[in-house]
């Protein structure tokens, strides 16, 4: 005799507390057991590929800001690293040295946002505040630099829009003595809690090999054992000068892969960033960092693919070019919108709190995942 | 003393009681709630480096009256599909069975609200009411996200009422009454006498009980933070997964009463679990009413004691709240039936064991 | 069975130094400051509401082409031999006079384009965020300084100009042609 279950069907609709953006997931229940998950997204869809046919090179800077408009400076120095790679210019070393210091604060501040968003979730809403306090550090330094808080275009093809400002280097070496023992404190708050490791561990378990097959990179990829970075394995502007460790997951609280690997590989990675800024701060050449913008970006006929490694995974840019002041076509591989492929795969079997987790784990950020 | 008065004024003894019982308490919650709420709030505040309400009053005192000033005013919705009996009558026994726990708890040695010898005993049945009050609520709302609220909080008081019952047995055994009022006296003078330093009478079984009085004293604490539905126990109104459970379709007055029995309940725990461990409203230290040999004073001193006992404990518990995550479901029946419950037994029968000695 | 102490001991250990710290950030003074009363000064290269100088403005068109969004809308017309608008602040002799200068706040995306290519700097980011209004049209802003009489004057004098050249240019035209042939 076999038991007659019926299936429901939830909707953890475009408004919800948890879904980071207007993310409507398509829940199907059984009791509290999940049996599939669709993902429907295209709400905050708003034509970024469309809009650069539309405009100049260096208008198409402030529009790939607001894609991904938690880790602002990676698109930037994405398309930036492009548009470079078509015009065949070098850039002077100072300008590489402030790109990896903006980008590496920059993945400290979404490192931040992920782990306090996720602490939320869980339902620890202290460790939220703690992070966004720090948040608002680094915020203030790029504030000195640029202007803008949150959406920068500072990193233009070519070069700078400013150069740093004079107490700069003060500033973020008072904020790099201040974050590590805040990092610790966070560790002990909710890295290492009890209540927040059951949560965590052993749910979501992401094999190396799906990761793989589904494209996923970023800590997704790193949570799950792999050791692939781009600024390692592929180095573009000068990260082969620095020294720094990439973190993994090894399945510390539970199994290889699960979601405390992915959250304890993003705080890890806090870590390795702070020791890249400070090397590249010492390291610091003198320079003109305007001197190499073009007047005119009037690349010729060709395409170009450039990858970073964003906070959240790797970022492409492919670019075609037909010889005119306008790109004919810009293409973003957006890492956010590979990685939520894995949501079916990794909630099957879970209940609706897991999902949650889950969802938290994978770090998306809608305005990457419509564009 | 206060049943005297109203018999004097009123003549009939059944409402003389009944109102001795039930308006003082009114009286000591209502301002109780509004101190709660802000207390919550600015406790909140502090422990995540901000202030919290800063602008109603001086820095934010008047805050919960202008709350509930906007909850009187609000709209009353109440969904077609609803059913209206069962939505309408919810709220109110959530409340009445938090306020009904009042009757039976001492907070003075000259006032309780009801002298009932099975204190205990009535008050952990009365609590019982919450949950049918939240099953209530959580199927006339009419939505999927409530119902699954409701469902889990039901389970979730009743998986937890049984290791408070087997705490408080242990309690009951070794004192020899389930009167609260009793207990409380047995615990008089300095704090060495309250239970969970063993308990008033001096001897060896008073300092072999003191680890384990301490151990059924967490029991009963975790056992009812997950009563009053608190983090890290809060799954019902997991603000990050259903958008506050069972209480999301409520709006205005409703909801209000929802709040109120919230802060109530915790408040009628944490006097309870202070009345059984750590001697009620007596003080640690001896009376200043003794001192100054003013006797009158001294039922106002333990008033003072009881409430200041009774907020420390809800403190406690909201500082708990804004430390913890929270447990998923079937984690916390684990931990209830896996971990709490066997020990609260084992606790049994070694306290028993002590005081047979 | 070790396993299940060990469960409990760390449940309870972690707790409390969770409860440590929280308690320890009790006594932290706040980092938030009480904003309508208390406001930030904000840094020098702050990005906020545009501004523009009208007196420095020549009307070259270089900020509203730069403009991702196109919030900036300008007009201009040539003044008529003559008339002197007088210079700007770094010298440049002003030959056009501006009668459009609008930037809609509602478009503009605060990202700085116009500025750097504007050869008198006349237009300039200030930090004044705070300029909200209730009605969508409140928010394009008209930078010209001429009243509207003067703005239409300036049309009519630069088209009653260009009218007196043609004919001047026709008549200049048909008169050579007149005279070789008298003259053969």
């Amino acid at each position: 005799m076999s038991v007659r279950t019926e299936e429901m069907v939830l909707n953890m609709g475009p408004q919800h507390p948890s879904t980071h953006g207007v993310l409507r997931l398509e829940l199907t229940l059984e009791g509290e057991i999940v049996t599939k998950v669709v993902p429907h997204i295209g709400y905050l869809h708003r034509c970024f590929e469309k809009h650069c046919e539309a405009m100049t090179y260096q208008q198409v800077v402030p529009y790939t800001d607001r894609m991904d408009y938690l880790a602002a400076m990676g698109n930037e120095l994405g398309y930036a690293i492009a548009v470079e790679k078509l015009l065949n210019i070098q850039v002077p070393e100072r300008v590489e040295y402030i790109r990896v210091i903006m980008a590496e604060l920059q993945r400290i501040a979404s490192h931040l946002v992920a782990i306090g968003t996720y602490g939320a979730d869980i339902g620890a809403f202290t460790p939220f505040l703690y992070c966004f306090r720090d948040r608002e550090k680094i915020l203030h330094l790029f504030e000195i630099t640029c202007g803008a808080r949150l959406l920068y275009n500072y990193i233009w093809p070519g070069g700078l829009s400013h150069d740093l400002h004079p107490d700069f280097e003060r500033l973020t070496r008072e904020f790099i003595k201040e974050f590590r023992p805040n990092l610790v404190e966070l560790n002990n708050l909710l890295t290492y809690n009890r209540i927040f490791i059951d949560r965590t561990a052993n749910v979501g378990i992401l094999p190396v090999e799906t990761a793989i097959n589904f494209g996923v990179t970023g800590p997704m990829l790193r949570g799950s054992g792999m050791k692939w970075d781009l600024r390692k394995d592929d180095p573009y502007s000068v990260y082969h000068k620095f020294d720094f460790e990439i973190p993994v997951g090894e399945g510390k609280m539970g199994t290889v892969g699960d979601s405390w690997d992915r959250y304890f590989v993003r705080v890890r990675e806090m870590e390795e960033s702070l020791k890249i800024i400070e090397q590249a701060l010492d390291q610091l050449p003198e320079g003109d960092v305007t001197s190499a913008i073009p007047k005119r970006i009037k690349p010729p006929v060709g395409q170009v693919y450039a990858r970073v490694e964003n906070p959240r995974g790797e970022l492409g840019y492919f670019l075609i070019s037909d010889g005119s002041t306008s790109p004919f076509r810009v293409k973003v591989r957006a890492p956010s919108f590979v990685n939520l492929q894995i949501m079916d795969e990794l909630c099957r079997g879970h209940m609706v709190a897991d999902v949650v987790a889950i969802l938290g784990s994978v770090d998306i950020v809608l305005g990457e995942v419509d564009r | 003393m206060i049943y005297e008065f109203f018999n004097n004024l009123i003549g009939n003894e059944i409402i003389a009681g009944f109102i001795a019982a039930s308006l003082p308490l009114l009286i000591f919650i209502l301002p109780f709630a509004l101190i709660a709420v802000l207390l919550e709030r600015k406790v909140a505040g502090h422990m995540q480096d901000r202030l919290g309400p800063m602008r109603v009053g001086y820095h934010g005192i008047l805050q919960t009256i202008a709350d509930i000033i906007k909850l009187l005013q609000k709209e009353d919705i109440i969904a077609r599909e609803n059913d209206k009996l069962l939505f309408n009558i919810a709220p109110v026994l959530v409340f009445a069975g938090s306020y009904a726990a009042f009757a039976a708890i001492p907070f003075t040695s000259a006032y309780i609200g009801a002298n009932i010898d099975l204190g205990i005993f009535y008050i952990i049945a009365v609590t019982g009411l919450v949950v049918a009050g939240i099953l209530m609520a959580g199927w006339a709302s009419n939505n999927k996200y409530s119902l699954l609220g409701a469902m889990r909080s039901a389970a979730q008081i009743v998986s937890y009422e049984i290791p408070t019952i087997l705490v408080v047995l242990t309690l009951v055994m070794f004192t020899g009454t389930t009167n609260l009022m009793t207990l409380s006296e047995n615990q008089s003078a300095y704090f060495w006498n309250w239970n969970i330093f063993g308990g008033p009478e001096l001897g060896l079984a008073k300092f072999l009980l003191i680890p384990f009085m301490i151990i059924a004293f967490f029991i009963i604490y975790i056992s009812t933070l997950a009563e009053v539905n608190r983090t890290p126990f809060d799954i019902p109104e997991a603000e990050s997964e259903l958008v506050s459970g069972y209480h999301t379709e409520y709006s205005g007055m409703k909801f209000a009463m929802f709040f109120l029995a919230e802060y109530a309940n915790m408040f009628a725990v944490s006097a309870i679990v202070s009345a059984l461990f750590f001697g009620g409203y007596h003080s640690p230290f001896g009376y200043l009413g003794n001192t100054f040999d003013m006797q009158w004073l001294i039922p106002v001193e333990q008033f003072f004691w009881f409430t200041f006992k009774g907020v420390f404990f809800v403190f406690v518990q909201m500082w708990l709240r804004w430390t913890l995550p929270r447990l998923r479901v079937d984690q916390l029946m684990t931990a209830s039936w896996k971990y709490l419950i066997p020990i609260a037994f084992v606790n049994l029968l070694i306290v028993g064991i002590i005081t047979l000695i | 069975m070790k396993e299940y102490f060990n469960n409990i001991f760390t449940a309870l250990y972690t707790i409390f130094v969770g409860m440590k710290i929280t308690f320890r950030h009790l006594f932290i003074p706040a980092v938030t400051i009480q904003y309508p009363d208390v406001k930030l000064k904000l840094p020098e290269r702050e990005r906020n509401r545009l501004y523009v100088n009208m007196d420095d403005c020549i009307g070259c068109d270089q900020c509203s082409r730069a403009c991702p969004v196109s919030c900036i809308e300008i007009e201009t017309v040539k003044s008529v031999p003559g008339e002197d608008l007088g210079k700007t602040s770094n010298g440049k002799k002003k030959v056009l006079w501006v009668t459009k200068f609008n930037i809609d706040f509602a478009k503009c995306c605060y990202c700085q384009l116009c500025v750097f290519p504007c050869p008198t700097e006349c237009i300039y980011m200030t930090d004044v965020y705070e300029f909200s209004e209730y009605e969508r049209e409140n928010l394009i802003y008209d930078f010209v300084t001429l009243t509207p009489e003067e703005r239409e004057q300036k049309k009519l004098n630069y088209e009653k100009f260009m009218a007196e050249k043609a004919a001047a240019d026709a008549a200049a035209k048909q008169a050579p042609k007149e005279e070789p042939k008298k003259e053969s």
